[in-house]
């Protein structure tokens, strides 16, 4: 008995040496990694900012009425912007009102009829890949089914780029929103003899409408900027506005255009048109997240 | 679901609601329906567009090199290679910083500071893609072809292997500078899957860890990540996946050049930047367009495997 206290007695004192010094490394790796991802994560935000700050400080010098006022002219004669701001607003508006409708509905029916059936298993997977599907293959799909075979270049043609990545980004939001809606809801209603149909119109989706809008929100933002899909689509225009038929300017494309030009105002209008496009695009999605914010 | 709507009424509204139900059910099923023909006819699409070249090059129009529009012969490993490339290199940058900020997002940051935070962050996927790459050519660019590269290239000359890989001139444009543009949009990504799978994680298995004597680091390393693993590596696909299709700003930063070359500080294209060039040249019905579809088929291709993958992965979590 006396002889194991003995022994243990420069043991324990060693056991906690070493557990010291081990604690001691323990906590430095755990300093040392929260430190890195403290580094990380102001990288992460410095980012934003360096983009922001960039765009303000070369974009704000040129900022001025005409560039409202003026449509696109050659270099050197004081153009402004205002071709490409109004077919930007114009295909993005008819863009969302045809994606919209159709993600709403694709949706429902993920939410509310297919739910895990082999079909709605099928459409939610295809869907989700065509949310992260690269746009440009989007703008080549719509190059080879409306304009190659109609003989043009057309704004509607840009439209319908905008739409095939409307759909997925309003099925998603739609069918989580309304997944969210307690059941209990659903069956007063059907209880009361409301046809299915009417439960899910005036009942869920009003229920689920500030998630819904989000979704159609974050949607717009995606589509105001996208640049890819519109070069094979709308291709883009210096002149006319207004005609759906014919090649139509946008925002994105107008400055992809001017930031390779050679001349300096040019270059200077499309540090605009991105101050323009960014400050729009971040500032609907903050009002989309204040929406869901509200809800939650 | 369904008993409880079908309510035996005989009533005049009872019937004009049986027309009203499957109408909208109808409605419903079929924009169902159109979502899968819309992707069918997408990849029936470029692969219609892209028979031409493929009949003309066979299998060899994978992995020819020669891009030459004035003998009309093409091939697509230039464009593939750099696709890949830029897009492994953007990950192999982005994933520790996007893990970086994800860890600090759920178990670091003071909950007044996440919101904020989390937002900054979630706003930095929604900058447009082209305002990356005027950002990339006009920021990143000077700052790589003056600071970055001309040491790196100091650094290695002489050493094997690392030689070739960062060779000069250094001219700021090229496939480490698109890959850092990619990093770049391709964190915000990463970043908000990896916080919202660790979300997933029941506190009450973080807690017991805490419990006996665990430090942060050894909770995420020993109980969030292997909880999470399946997801993370879904989440850091599904990053993969739109680097691999993102267009314009790697077409503003990669100096566009139709021919492989060992060093990563050297031009290249990808499949996405050579579409985006070429294809104002290309007139309708020629062989090169043909090509360029082609080349958006095998884009479709690689990118639907990535993309299947990293639902796959993330879909059981995130869903549960």
């Amino acid at each position: 008995m006396s002889a194991t206290t003995t022994r243990a007695v420069p043991g324990r004192a060693k056991d906690h040496q070493v557990s010291r010094a081990l604690g001691r490394r323990r906590h430095r790796t755990n300093r040392v990694i929260k430190g890195l991802c403290i580094a990380a994560t102001v990288i992460g935000v410095l980012l934003l900012a360096s983009i922001l700050a960039t765009l303000v400080w070369r974009g704000a010098a040129g900022l001025s009425l005409s560039v409202f006022t003026h449509i696109t002219r050659p270099p050197g004669s004081d153009g402004g912007l205002l071709n490409a701001i109004a077919g930007t607003l114009i295909q993005t508006a008819i863009g969302t009102a045809i994606g919209t409708p159709i993600g709403l509905m694709v949706g429902t029916y993920l939410a509310e009829y297919g739910r895990t059936s082999a079909l709605a298993n099928a459409v939610r997977f295809v869907s989700d890949v065509l949310l992260s599907a690269p746009s440009i293959l989007i703008g080549l799909f719509i190059y080879q089914l409306a304009v190659q075979p109609f003989g043009g270049f057309s704004g509607i043609a840009g439209c319908l780029a905008l739409a095939v990545i409307v759909i997925p980004i309003v099925v998603r939001t739609t069918e989580d929103m309304l997944q969210l809606i307690s059941p209990a809801l659903r069956e007063a209603a059907v209880a009361l003899g409301a046809p299915r149909w009417k439960v899910i119109v005036l009942i869920c989706y009003r229920a689920a409408k500030d998630g819904i809008v989000t979704g159609i929100l974050l949607a717009v933002a995606r589509i105001a900027g996208e640049t890819a899909p519109l070069l094979f689509t709308s291709l883009g225009n210096s002149s006319a506005t207004g005609t759906l038929d014919t090649p139509m300017a946008s925002l994105p494309v107008a400055i992809y255009q001017y930031a390779g030009s050679a001349f300096d105002d040019w270059v200077q209008l499309a540090w605009v048109g991105a101050l323009l496009i960014t400050v729009g695009v971040l500032l609907i999605n903050i009002i989309a997240r204040f929406a869901i914010r509200g809800r939650s | 679901m369904s008993q409880t709507v079908a309510l035996p009424t005989a009533s005049l509204t009872a019937r004009k609601a049986s027309i009203g139900d499957p109408l909208f059910a109808g409605l419903a099923r079929g924009s169902g329906i159109l979502v899968l023909l819309l992707l069918g006819s997408l990849i029936l699409s470029l692969f219609i567009g892209g028979l031409p070249a493929f009949r003309r090059f066979g299998p060899g129009f994978l992995v020819s090199a020669d891009w030459d529009p004035v003998r009309e012969v093409f091939g697509a490993a230039v464009s593939v290679y750099g696709t890949v490339v830029t897009s492994v290199i953007a990950l192999i940058l982005a994933v520790p910083l996007a893990f970086g900020i994800a860890f600090y997002l759920t178990e670091l940051a003071p909950d007044w500071l996440r919101r904020p935070v989390g937002t900054a962050i979630e706003l930095l996927a929604a900058v447009p893609s082209i305002i990356y790459g005027m950002w990339g050519f006009f920021i990143i660019v000077p700052i790589m072809s003056q600071y970055i590269e001309p040491p790196l290239i100091d650094l290695f000359d002489g050493v094997p292997v690392l030689e070739d890989l960062f060779a000069g001139p250094p001219f700021g444009t090229g496939i480490f500078t698109a890959a850092i543009v990619l990093a770049v949009m391709i964190v915000p990504f990463i970043a908000a899957t990896m916080r919202d799978v660790f979300e997933t994680v029941p506190p009450v298995f973080k807690e017991s860890a805490y419990g006996v004597g665990c430090t942060t680091w050894e909770v995420m390393r020993s109980i969030v990540l292997p909880y999470t693993r399946v997801s993370v590596v879904g989440g850091i696909m599904l990053g993969l996946g739109r680097a691999l299709g993102e267009t314009m700003a790697v077409t503003f930063v990669i100096g566009n050049s139709d021919h492989i070359n060992a060093s990563v500080f050297s031009s290249g294209n990808t499949i996405a930047s050579i579409v985006a060039l070429e294809f104002p040249e290309s007139a309708a019905g020629s062989l090169k367009l043909s090509a360029l579809l082609a080349l958006g088929f095998i884009l479709f291709v690689i990118s639907f495997i990535v993309l299947a993958i990293s639902r796959m992965l993330l879909r059981p979590k995130l869903k549960a």
